[in-house]
């Protein structure tokens, strides 16, 4: 025998529950790549702590800052390290050229949020100027970090002496001039994997760009996808804020 | 629902000035910090490491905050988005305290 029994059931829509409700009012897209970010922020935590590690359990240079010279037997001072400008050969700028790339990203952080702005007053054109603004930005920063990886690489004039001896010129994975082995692992790993960050940030910048500009966004009705990106753009940036100040400045 | 529109009127709001003046202002303060960071680098000697390195920490942590509140527009978003990406970052402090107390320790043990 089949009794017949009501339940009553909210009509849809109207629970939590039943979807259609924005979690941390924030759409879905945004939110996961706040998530991806976060994790992404691990990442790089990691690198720099690990960096930190290293260091600590190395030497640190003793003597007169002006006395410095190379050595395997501690670490270098940074700003002895990069101090170069490109098509100054021979001046002594410590920090000069990475303070320049700073402003660089910065600057394109700025015009990026600038566009995030035009994206909201639904203005093309101006999303337009200020992505183009930005892609130029990243390419400008990513020509600047090819010329340093390249003087790293290649070496000063005078190179460094081993603790064999022997002078050497530059740097690899296994030796360089300018301190313990680890010094220039570190330099590549870490400006290398916020480099490729930067990287990917001008593909995907390029990619809104082109969506821009085909009208896509505009027949969609909104430019979220603008701000999407540039929350990973201005991670970027971020990025390098503690790689400017644990790598370069301390 | 029988035919869709091609040509589509879009409503181009005029420039929000007082937004764009303030990221305008924030990126002063970035640029003003990064100054001030140089001037510490060149200004304040080496010997003077705790200060040094303090005052860096001390600047990056005002410029991050800048870049993530404003630019990021963390902190007009809901605060339980707010927190829930900023409590996580608990970790990351203590794993530094835990690794470079580590390393100090490393380099005291090993015969260099």
């Amino acid at each position: 025998m089949a009794s017949t029994s009501t339940v009553t059931v909210p009509a849809p829509g109207k629970t939590a529950w039943d979807g259609g409700v924005s979690p941390m009012n924030a759409s879905y897209g945004k939110l996961m790549m706040w998530f991806f970010l976060l994790s992404d922020a691990f990442t790089f935590s990691a690198l720099l702590i690990t960096y930190g590690l290293v260091r600590s359990s190395h030497n640190a240079y003793e003597g007169a800052v002006d006395a410095f010279t190379f050595s395997q037997t501690y670490w270098p001072i940074p700003e002895k390290v990069f101090d170069a400008v490109p098509f100054f050969h021979g001046l002594n700028a410590p920090l000069v050229f990475v303070g320049l790339m700073t402003f660089i990203l910065i600057m394109s952080s700025v015009t990026m949020v600038l566009a995030v702005e035009a994206g909201h007053r639904m203005d093309r054109r101006a999303v337009e100027k200020w992505m183009l603004w930005t892609i130029i930005g990243g390419l400008t920063f990513l020509s600047c970090q090819a010329w340093e990886w390249t003087h790293f690489i290649v070496g000063t004039d005078d190179g460094g002496l081993l603790t064999d001896g022997t002078r050497f010129f530059g740097a690899n994975l296994r030796i360089n001039q300018y301190g313990p082995p680890d010094f220039a692992a570190f330099f590549f790993f870490i400006t290398g994997f916020h480099g490729f960050h930067v990287f990917s940030g001008v593909m995907l910048n390029f990619l809104i760009y082109y969506n821009t500009v085909t009208g896509v966004y505009e027949r969609r009705g909104h430019y979220e996808m603008v701000e999407k990106v540039g929350l990973y753009w201005h991670f970027v940036d971020l990025v390098w804020v503690f790689v400017f100040t644990f790598f370069y400045l301390v | 629902m029988a035919h869709v529109e091609e040509t589509h009127q879009v409503t181009v709001l005029p420039p929000d000035t007082a937004k764009i003046k303030k990221l305008w202002t924030v990126a002063g303060i970035l640029a003003g910090v990064t100054i001030l960071e140089f001037a510490v680098a060149f200004g304040v000697p080496h010997e003077m490491k705790d200060l040094r390195i303090w005052t860096f920490i001390l600047m990056t942590i005002v410029k991050a905050a800048y870049i993530v509140g404003e630019f990021m527009h963390l902190r007009y978003e809901a605060k339980v988005l707010l927190w829930s990406i900023l409590i996580p970052m608990v970790f990351v402090v203590w794993m530094l305290v835990a690794f470079v107390y580590e390393g100090i320790h490393i380099g005291i043990a090993r015969p260099l």
